[in-house]
């Protein structure tokens, strides 16, 4: 994070404050920081049963951006952070994403790798990404790179069923961005997370075109079966593949069968 | 069974019945409870009694008629091995009721409706929605009741039953609590007819009341699983770090090695839209150590059918490329594998990635990079691989 040029300005581990570590100080709480610096956003790295402690902290600091790594955070702790967050006003991301990262300016989390990784993969533009799995967030970075596309905001919302932020949430956020022309989206068999995305786009309609590519086709047959991500399972016929590729579809949006033909979908949205 | 003891322990009213194995218990358990009774497979499915799974039986001697078809019987791929013998309640009307979270609206929800039964959706319907710091409160839950167009006493009966139904959702950690359906019983108290739960495993080590449970732990495949799949849950179990499992047997002859949780979708997807036939469905990612992925590795290539492997992964992130190929030459060397001889692809782009190149070059192999799409990867796989 500190290498691709994101401004590291603390770290909170209860019970190590006064530590360093790559020469940026360690407090016991996000209060102690606060009292030094603004934050901006905070990155929650901790085991799962721990999440629900450090992200309340966060939230009560008045942090507002949180992006939560950890996977296998309890449903019931999820909903209550996301309850205060949603008190607070802060927005959250994950959990169980990867993190977020804007091309040659910052990025939080682990999106993307080592520096190197990073900039091999990623490169600025125009496009966004916001996918349901972190390692297609850079697959799908690295195919538009690949191609000449460049990418403004890249957003690994978080595999879970729950997850702070959803497709529906971050578009409006996308379609004020200035930065952004074109929105990819990568969906997954299970829950409601499409739907809803389709649905918003249908009643309230975004000015900027969507690319969606949706993963897993072959789960459509094997319905109670979970894959991957907690939030992957067919249950009965809800949450299909087809299901959800057909209410996006009736909503205007672009999808595309198969990964590679990405590229070719969105440079024809951009010339459009 | 399991959720049926869960609301016992909790003093929520249940049917009276007990589990048995064989026809004679099954006659005597419906003697002991007075017919008619319920005989219920026991089996992890859903729409079982569309199935076949449930019955009613009038007399104890056609209880056991009955526990003598089904014992044995295979139900969605399971064997029946216990059933349930259960007084049939007279009941006087049935009410739906379940407890699940929205991943729309980010909170638990609580979905009601009258006339519950095999077709839920006909009935009309309330959902309301909780806040978790609130929890449901006793006039919610009248509410409930009152909106679902009940009346005085049986208001009551319900919305007590709410309450309940509502902390043993919350306590337990459950992600689904459905009673489909409950009824009134003459005096209005309310009777669980039929239960189902499921619970957080994330919860399980920290939810002290489920731990006291022990209860069975259920892989989600929608089937029984396979030797082959238990074998590979215990790989992945043989240490935490990383993931190198999560696998699901098909019957084709090309093993797969991919990863990790949307990228497997997508490379299962695209095999299978080359004309690829998979012998297994896996996911490798969070940098699993080089024994498992060599364990995972001997696991697929010994499958009776695999000639050929694919190891295909998105631009990894945080995964170190070298140590996953080295866990797959690993595996194939200690099956005297010569992994040059062997129809085998590689696209593993990412983090250590010229390090991988030279270690799979030294075996007259090469590594596909981030230049070969995941498309054209699987389709190599499919086409090239053949012989």
């Amino acid at each position: 994070m500190i290498c691709y040029g994101t401004r590291v300005t603390a770290g909170v581990v209860p019970g190590k404050g006064g530590e360093e570590v790559h020469g940026i100080p360690v407090f016991d709480t996000v209060r102690e920081v606060l009292s030094r610096a603004p934050i901006r956003a905070s990155v929650i790295a901790v085991p799962p049963l721990s999440v629900r402690s450090a992200a309340l902290e966060a939230i009560d600091a008045g942090v507002s951006l949180l992006i939560i790594m950890t996977e296998r955070v309890p449903r019931r702790d999820i909903v209550e952070v996301i309850e205060w967050a949603v008190e607070a006003g802060t927005r959250i991301i994950g959990p169980n994403s990867l993190g977020m990262i804007s091309p040659g300016r910052w990025k939080l989390g682990a999106i993307g790798g080592r520096l190197d990784d990073a900039r091999k993969a990623y490169s600025p533009g125009p496009v966004a990404i916001l996918s349901r799995s972190g390692g297609m967030t850079t697959e799908i970075a690295n195919l538009l790179t690949a191609n000449g596309i460049g990418q403004s905001l890249c957003v690994s919302i978080g595999g879970d069923y729950i997850v702070g932020s959803t497709f529906s949430d971050l578009i409006p956020v996308l379609d004020d961005d200035r930065g952004t022309e074109c929105i990819v989206v990568f969906g997954e068999p299970g829950g409601t997370k499409e739907e809803q995305l389709a649905d918003y786009v249908r009643k309230h309609g975004v000015t900027k075109p969507i690319v969606a590519f949706v993963a897993g086709k072959f789960v459509d047959a094997m319905p109670w079966t979970r894959f991957g991500h907690a939030g992957v399972m067919v249950e009965g016929d809800r949450g299909s593949v087809a299901s959800k590729v057909r209410s996006l579809r009736e909503a205007g949006v672009t999808v595309v069968d198969e990964l590679s033909a990405i590229p070719q979908a969105v440079r024809r949205e951009l010339w459009r | 069974v399991e959720s049926k003891r869960i609301l016992a322990v909790e003093g929520l009213s249940i049917p009276k019945g007990g589990l048995v194995s064989n026809p004679g218990e099954a006659e005597e358990k419906a003697s002991e409870l007075g017919c008619p009774v319920y005989v219920k497979a026991q089996v992890p499915i859903h729409r079982r009694s569309a199935l076949g799974g449930v019955k009613l039986a009038a007399t104890p001697a056609e209880a056991r008629r009955v526990a003598s078809s089904m014992l044995g019987m295979r139900l969605g791929g399971w064997d029946v091995e216990r059933l349930l013998v259960e007084e049939a309640v007279k009941g006087d009307g049935q009410v739906f009721i379940a407890f699940a979270y929205s991943d729309a609206l980010k909170q638990p929800l609580l979905l009601a409706s009258l006339r519950g039964g095999a077709s839920v959706e006909e009935g009309p319907s309330i959902a309301k929605e909780i806040r978790p710091s609130r929890g449901l409160q006793p006039f919610q839950a009248r509410q409930v009741s009152s909106r679902l167009g009940l009346r005085g006493k049986r208001t009551i009966a319900l919305s007590e039953f709410l309450i309940r139904a509502w902390s043993v959702f919350r306590d337990y950690d459950a992600t689904l609590l459905e009673v489909n359906p409950l009824t009134f019983t003459p005096h209005s108290g309310v009777v669980a007819l039929d239960v189902h739960m499921q619970l957080d495993d994330d919860a399980l080590e920290s939810n002290e009341a489920l731990r006291k449970l022990q209860l069975p732990s259920r892989p989600e495949l929608g089937h029984p699983p396979t030797p082959f799949e238990l074998r590979a849950s215990e790989i992945d179990r043989t240490d935490y770090r990383g993931v190198a499992g999560r696998v699901l047997e098909f019957s084709g002859d090309l093993g797969l090695l991919i990863g990790g949780g949307g990228a497997s979708l997508t490379i299962f997807d695209a095999i299978r839209r080359h004309g690829g036939n998979p012998a297994n469905y896996c996911e490798i990612g969070g940098n699993p150590t080089v024994r498992k992925t060599a364990e995972l590795t001997k696991l697929i290539l010994t499958k009776p059918g695999v000639q050929k492997l694919a190891v295909i992964t998105n631009v990894l992130n945080n995964t170190r490329v070298d140590l996953l190929v080295r866990g797959v030459l690993k595996g194939m060397m200690e099956l005297r594998i010569d992994p040059g001889k062997y129809p085998v692809l590689f696209r593993v782009p990412g983090s250590w990635e010229e390090e991988a190149r030279l270690i799979l070059e030294a075996y007259g192999l090469h590594l596909l990079g981030r230049e070969t799409s995941l498309e054209d990867a699987a389709r190599l796989a499919v086409e090239d691989l053949g012989r």
